[in-house]
């Protein structure tokens, strides 16, 4: 199925500054290239959408996805890494 | 990047309980028959540890590769009758136990096939293996077991119906200090699909190849949301379409997730079981959808059409979204594993009566209800017997899972924990079927079976 090496970054939690630094941070560390970031806001609560490029990474999404767990215990946030195949596979016919 | 359609994936996942239920694994033991009882019993263990090891594992990688919760992965094997039936005279336990060190061994929650064929009579080792029943499910922790009792095809063997009310009782008898959960671990079918991931009734079929993966959808929770904020004001065909719409894009989750285990595991993919599975936690409850539909509470006449409904668009929905669908494929009415199902058992608003009713439009049958601890035997035959007909007559799958509360009467409560959920004691209607069911014999396959 691995039809690409993307993955999509959501974060979701109460707005704060350094959000997207610190998510980023992550993701060059690991050689992850983001293609596109989004933010909105979900039901009063801050949500930002990033579509990374995990084909140079040094990481797998798996390992990204813990790194990603840890910074969102520390801030408090929920933060989701999913292949994007996923949503592909859910909302396109 | 559409982003609203990524925080709605991650809102089911997160608040609505969207998750793959099962990965199953089904091995065929057809090869391991022998002879020797403890050699066939040695081979049982070593081919299933050996095909499943990585099982576990992978269905954990890729629960983590795609964000997606994979709460059970579980193994489904060959009716252990047609294994044991090629050492005649020897206990076929030495099966139920090789079974349930090997899913030790590989870590999966359960491991399904302790199991007899008998819609149209005996075989060998079915019989040994019928009798052993409530041994091996108090001997053993993990491993489930189901009997097919009749078909479309076949019609229903009574004999077989007679006695799985003896053995129905005698399982939880033997299980009486924890909670009667043998009985928990027991479905009796009519129409019983050969590659139904879905535990207790899990087993491999004989047509199926050596070894193959189907998995199990859920997701009543992420319905019952739709439901809530989209179908306000809505009429029922605007609820079909709005079913249908979501059981499409659960399916294609599982769909997805099947593929990447049979590709990980290089083993066959299957089917995929589209499935409503509720589970005791809040929000994931099928009586819930069906309250969601305008029902004051899930019982209340009204309760088998909306459940026929739900029934048929979830089929729709998920048919679509997968190369090959299979297993039991509807919505599940499982009493003790639903919130909403148990609130409103508990407050008397669904009875047993109802119920039944309902499993002549749901995908199963009578599944996790707690009867009184003094229901004889013959009334338990009479249930499955009445179940039964309703499967064979209506060419669908009916199962009966009912656990008797061994010192227990109606209004008190069973709790197993876990998955299979806790519930009261439901009133049963006692009067006698014993010399329906003492008579044995068959009742004769309906004309519909005859269909070339």
């Amino acid at each position: 199925m691995n039809s690409s090496n993307k993955a999509v970054i959501t974060v979701i939690g109460k707005d704060m500054v350094g959000i997207l630094a610190k998510v980023t941070e992550i993701c060059a560390k690991s050689g992850v290239n983001v293609l596109e970031v989004t933010q909105s806001i979900l039901q009063d609560l801050f949500a930002m959408v990033m579509l990374v490029d995990m084909s140079g990474s040094s990481v797998d999404v798996a390992a990204l996805s813990s790194e990603m767990d840890r910074l969102g215990d520390q801030m408090g946030l929920r933060i989701h890494v999913m292949h994007e195949d996923i949503f592909n596979s859910m909302h396109k016919v | 990047m559409n982003t609203k359609e990524i925080l709605e994936t991650i809102n089911m996942i997160d608040n609505e309980n969207l998750d793959v239920r099962t990965i199953t694994m089904g091995i065929s033991l057809l090869d391991c028959a022998g002879p020797d009882p403890d050699a066939a019993a040695t081979k049982v263990y070593d081919k299933i540890c050996r095909y499943a090891q990585d099982l576990v594992k992978t269905g954990e990688d890729i629960s983590r590769q795609y964000g997606i919760p994979i709460i059970n992965k579980r193994i489904s094997v060959t009716p252990i009758a047609m294994v044991a039936g090629a050492c005649p005279g020897a206990s076929p336990l030495r099966f139920a136990k090789a079974l349930d060190k090997a899913a030790h061994n590989v870590g999966v929650n359960f491991i399904g096939g302790y199991s007899a064929l008998v819609q149209k009579g005996f075989g060998p080792g079915d019989y040994a293996l019928i009798e052993s029943i409530p041994e091996a499910l108090s001997e053993t922790e993990l491993v489930c077991s189901s009997v097919n009792v009749g078909s479309t095809k076949a019609g229903i063997n009574m004999d077989a119906v007679a006695k799985m009310g003896k053995i129905v009782k005698g399982t939880a008898e033997l299980t009486a200090d924890r909670e009667c959960i043998g009985a928990a671990k027991l479905v009796v079918f009519c129409n019983a699909p050969e590659d139904n991931p879905f535990m207790a009734g899990a087993f491999h079929g004989p047509g199926e190849p050596d070894c193959v993966i189907n998995v199990g959808v859920s997701g009543p929770g992420v319905v019952r949301a739709a439901i809530q904020k989209e179908g306000a004001g809505k009429s029922l065909t605007e609820i079909a379409e709005l079913i249908k719409r979501t059981a499409f894009k659960i399916t294609r989750m599982g769909q997805l997730v099947a593929q990447e285990a049979s590709r990980r595991l290089s083993v066959p993919f299957g089917i995929v079981d589209l499935s409503l599975a509720p589970t005791p936690a809040i929000g994931d409850s099928v009586a819930h959808i069906l309250e969601g539909m305008g029902l004051e509470q899930c019982g209340a006449f009204g309760t088998t059409a909306a459940l026929a409904l739900l029934n048929d668009a979830v089929k729709k929905g998920g048919v679509m979204a997968s190369s090959s669908v299979g297993g039991l494929s509807g919505a599940f009415i499982p009493v003790t594993e639903d919130a909403g199902m148990i609130d409103a058992a508990r407050s008397g608003c669904l009875t047993l009566n109802k119920l039944e009713a309902m499993t002549a439009v749901c995908s199963v049958g009578l599944d996790m209800i707690v009867i009184p601890g003094d229901v004889t035997p013959e009334i338990i035959s009479g249930i499955i017997a009445d179940e039964a007909a309703i499967g064979m007559v209506n060419s669908k799958t009916t199962a009966v899972r009912v656990i008797p509360a061994i010192g227990k009467s109606a209004g008190e409560e069973l709790d197993f924990g876990g998955l299979l959920g806790q519930g009261p004691v439901m009133p049963v209607n006692m009067a006698s079927p014993a010399e329906f069911i003492s008579r044995g014999g068959k009742i004769p396959a309906p004309l519909q079976s005859l269909k070339n």
